[in-house]
């Protein structure tokens, strides 16, 4: 690791890799997650899936499976007229079970529980549905096409969590949402320019393989519901859960344990409609655990088809940028309407672009919903960006370093009207890459080298609160309402808490993910946790020492000021610690004192968005000429954080995001038959990246204090995915001189690439 | 009805009798029967090594060997390294080198670690490579994990006499 950092020393532990305050419980088994919970007279949920990927539900004969010895419960639609069946955070488009109509193979149409799991498998068998199989449109070219099939007859609610603020526009039945970014005079960019660069690319149907599969138990009681899930946005799930259930937020409690991966595929909600739904149904506790060929059907990331032109100058200045974006979200929103406003934004690039016109749309297609996924809608739209800029910068006779800096935003100049001015310095990280990627030495024959860069308009909403309780001992107990993913919050936002009231790190307990016990978090998500938690988190303790240091004056002081002192107060040069004064204010009798905090659009966090995430990531390449198959010689990822609260963890998140770039780009893709089945549905034809497909890393920490953050943090985590495609495909191209549009970069599209470059054909993949 | 067996196992070092049905898996009983929720199941086609355990020292995946084949034999899982809340040089490497993100590949990684340094006290990078290819981990780059796994073989080295890992203690 190699970092970069300027200005004063954050307090401690800030800056400090302090071991992951989850460590002992994970490497000793007793880490419990969702999958390893259970409560007194459970009962086990199994969910019969659609073959179908489209079709009309003509009845369901349930009968025979009611009568199995040992099932409590068989549910579909029909059964939960007392529930919303509808949900959706952004348009409440997803039934929780299939009302009518599967859009999808593998729709749950309905829900058995039984004592135990076995039983529950069984029955399984015993449900006759009959289906009316309908016509399908599993891409999203397909489902655009006059006389496609229509997935949605219903007119599905707009929701107010969509992330942003336009209404979403759908121009075709099939339109799930449309997204536009347009500025200046584009016709003019583009008549003027001395070089046009036209493209077309395509991104594959990815999943993010959370190890831990989707599960969830749902228990109801006295009119109250507590479901424990493996979910990111527990806050999301409770109001959905409310709205489904007829509930006040108040009797909701969603519980999250620790959570075996996310990456987005755990954003929103998932499987707790139907599990407390069949919960109802059942009158005991259910625990729902998906089997991961199941998880792969639940969610998966946005496939993209984009077309994309840019207009240049000569000198490789950027005049104008104009693309259609076509995402395919598959049945049903999730959360595809802001991947897609996202992708509108980010194909723009870090980039100072006088005119750009660019359209994003969101498909429905008859494949499985698709939702957020690390980087969403940045990884799409940068990989046609990046790679039109080196095609432009080939044809320019320019370098693909020198033609970034040409275009790249400064610090401070906000890349498009009425954003937050960039909170980093491209350029600076560009040089750190070259540097580490030797780039004005040749890499040798064979070999290529490639750097590309990102900023994504990150951070989700500003809206967080903090609780931060001060014992008459002098610990502290936090309460944070974003979710540990492995991320490692429940490290950081400690470091925070303890730096910020000056005690050591020990004395420090965060509580997190309960949403009766905890205050609010917006999210977990956009990485936005170090960043807006960690500020709610200093707002807290602000408040509680300024409380502390009243009743200090107070109690201990004769009504006179008393000094700030790290971890207390001084009174006549006498240092009282936070618990003396907790035990003088409440004449030795317990208590606490309560700090909060709030954060919301304003102030600091009122421009928007709260921080740009920076990818910027350098590889070498070399391609094997026989079999097409692409080797990564090298990789190296600058992490712009404006601050490391944890270096360690940063480091690890850079790796972790790139690695999982280089998987799509390189291997991974969820492939749909034209009858609409999923050809690639398990962890042997999805293949994710192993141990000995890692390349050597160099990994660069830039710290330039730049951040809204505490102590000039911004968020990162997701930046070194984005890029990452992009950067591969610029490097096989320098290294075997054929261009690839169509990620993922299989053996076997660039050997076709390498035969086509050889026939003198077009050498394009 | 199922045809149930009478397994006896020896279980991190304790002898245990259960009844289990001739199909169960080991992860099944182990997790259901024996509470033992340390190991974990995902892919559930022997691919991602999440579910490994020890069977007589040998790292095999839970999710798809049968208990009763292990009938006789020593089972060690992930709760069976630490002893008196002493953990092995691996486990404290893993969490020296930030190992894990979210942890649902921990106990499978250093179950295959465990195993790789009780038969090679001292391997190369590449050989911890080519022993982890069986395991998946999404979260962190596999970089932390193969060093902690060689800073494990040198904590073990430079500690002269390092406490071997059996399948039956």
């Amino acid at each position: 690791m190699i970092r970069a950092a300027d200005g004063p020393r954050p307090p401690s532990p800030i800056g400090e890799s302090v071991p992951r305050r989850d460590g002992i419980a994970k490497v000793t088994g007793a880490a419990r997650f969702a999958s390893d919970l259970s409560v007194p007279g459970m009962a086990w949920a199994k969910v019969l899936r659609s073959p179908y990927p489209h079709a009309r539900i003509r009845s369901v004969d349930a009968a025979a499976a009611r009568s199995l010895p040992g099932v409590v419960a068989v549910v579909s639609a029909a059964d939960l007229a007392d529930v919303e069946l509808y949900y959706g955070h952004a348009l409440a488009d997803h039934p929780l079970i299939a009302d009518g109509v599967v859009r999808y193979a593998g729709e749950p149409v309905v829900g058995i529980v039984a004592d135990d799991a076995a039983t529950a498998n069984e029955a399984l068998a015993l449900v006759a549905v009959d289906y009316e199989p309908l016509s399908v449109a599993t891409t999203v070219e397909a489902a655009l096409a006059a006389g496609a099939p229509v997935l949605h007859q219903r007119e599905a609610e707009q929701r107010p969590h969509r992330g942003f603020e336009e209404d979403i526009e759908r121009d075709h039945p099939n339109v799930c949402s449309a997204s536009t970014q347009r500025w200046g005079d584009i016709g003019a960019a583009f008549a003027g320019a001395a070089l046009v660069v036209e493209g077309d690319f395509r991104y594959p149907l990815s999943y993010a393989y959370a190890m831990e599969p989707y599960t969830a138990i749902a228990e109801w009681g006295a009119g109250r519901l507590t479901v424990w899930t493996s979910c990111q946005h527990p806050f999301m799930v409770r109001e959905d859960l409310a709205r489904c259930f007829h509930l006040p937020l108040a009797r909701v409690r969603v519980v999250v344990p620790y959570v075996g991966g996310g990456y987005g595929s755990k954003s929103y909600t998932k499987i707790e409609p139907l599990t407390a739904a069949l919960a109802l149904r059942a009158g005991r506790p259910v625990k729902l655990a998906l089997s991961i060929d199941e998880s792969i059907l639940t969610t998966r990331g946005d496939g993209a088809v984009v077309h994309i032109a840019s207009a240049l100058d000569a000198d490789g200045r950027l005049r104008g940028r104009r693309a259609e974006i076509l995402l395919d979200t598959g049945a049903y929103a999730e959360n595809s309407p802001l991947v897609g406003r996202k992708a509108a934004n980010r194909i723009c690039g870090p980039y100072r672009i006088p005119a750009v016109d660019v359209t994003c749309r969101t498909v429905y297609t008859n494949t499985s919903p698709a939702s957020s996924f690390r980087g969403f809608g940045a990884p799409q739209g940068v990989f046609a960006g990046e790679s039109q800029l080196d095609e432009a910068a080939a044809r320019l006779g320019l370098d693909p370093i020198e033609i970034r800096r040409r275009n790249v935003v400064g610090p401070g100049e906000a890349p498009w009207p009425g954003v937050r001015g960039l909170d980093a310095d491209l350029e600076a990280d560009l040089h750190l890459v070259a540097e580490a990627l030797d780039w004005d030495t040749p890499p040798g024959p064979g070999r290529g080298r490639a750097v590309c860069i990102s900023a994504s308009d990150a951070g989700s909403e500003p809206v967080t609160t903090s609780l931060l309780r001060v014992h008459p001992d002098g610990s502290i107990t936090v309460s944070a309402g974003s979710t540990e993913i492995g991320q490692g919050s429940s490290t950081v936002l400690a470091q925070i808490a303890a730096a910020e009231m000056g005690v050591p790190l020990e004395r420090v307990e965060l509580l997190q993910s309960d949403t009766t016990a905890v205050s609010y978090d917006r999210s977990t998500g956009a990485s936005r946790t170090t960043t807006l938690v960690g500020l709610a988190i200093q707002a807290a303790a602000r408040d509680a020492r300024a409380q502390l240091a009243a009743w200090a004056s107070e109690t201990l002081a004769g009504g006179r000021a008393v000094e700030p002192a790290p971890g207390g107060v001084l009174v006549d040069g006498v240092h009282h610690d936070w618990g003396a004064i907790v035990r003088a204010w409440f004449a030795g009798a317990g208590g606490e004192a309560v700090g909060r905090g709030y954060l919301r659009r304003a102030g600091s966090t009122a421009a928007m968005p709260p921080f740009w995430e920076i990818g910027c990531v350098g590889v070498e390449v070399s391609v094997d000429e026989a079999t097409g198959q692409v080797r990564v010689e090298r990789l190296v990822t600058v992490g712009d954080v404006g601050c490391a609260i944890n270096p360690q963890l940063v480091e690890s998140q850079d790796l972790g995001a790139a690695i999982m770039g280089l998987g799509i780009a390189l291997r991974e893709e969820l492939v749909y038959s034209d009858e609409g089945n999923l050809l690639s549905g398990n962890l042997v034809e999805y293949r994710v990246p192993r141990a000995g497909d890692i390349p050597p890393v160099t990994t660069i920490l830039a710290e330039r204090g730049d951040g809204v953050g505490v102590y000039g943090a911004k968020g990162g985590g997701e930046g070194a995915l984005n890029p990452v495609a992009a950067a591969l495909a610029n490097a096989i191209e320098r290294a075997a001189g054929v261009r690839l549009r169509q990620a993922p970069f299989t053996p076997e599209r660039v050997w076709r690439a390498l035969r086509d470059r050889d026939a003198g054909g077009a050498a394009d993949g | 009805m199922p045809e149930t067996l009478e397994l006896s196992v020896t279980v991190n070092g304790r002898p245990r009798a259960v009844s289990v049905e001739a199909c169960e898996t080991l992860a099944e009983v182990l997790r259901e029967r024996l509470g033992l929720t340390g190991l974990k199941v995902s892919c559930d086609v022997q691919v991602c090594g999440a579910c490994t355990v020890l069977v007589d020292g040998l790292a095999v995946s839970a999710c798809t060997y049968l208990a009763a084949d292990a009938e006789g034999r020593a089972v060690m899982t992930v709760e069976g390294l630490a002893r008196d809340g002493q953990l092995t040089p691996l486990q404290q490497a893993f969490i020296d080198a930030a190992a894990f993100q979210c942890g649902f590949c921990t106990p499978g990684m250093l179950m295959a670690g465990t195993a790789l340094l009780a038969d090679n006290p001292a391997p190369t990078r590449e050989e911890v490579v080519a022993e982890l290819e069986g395991n998946i981990c999404r979260c962190t780059g596999y970089v932390p994990i193969i060093d902690a796994v060689l800073r494990a073989a040198a904590a073990g080295a430079a500690a002269g006499a390092r406490p071997a890992p059996e399948g039956d203690r």
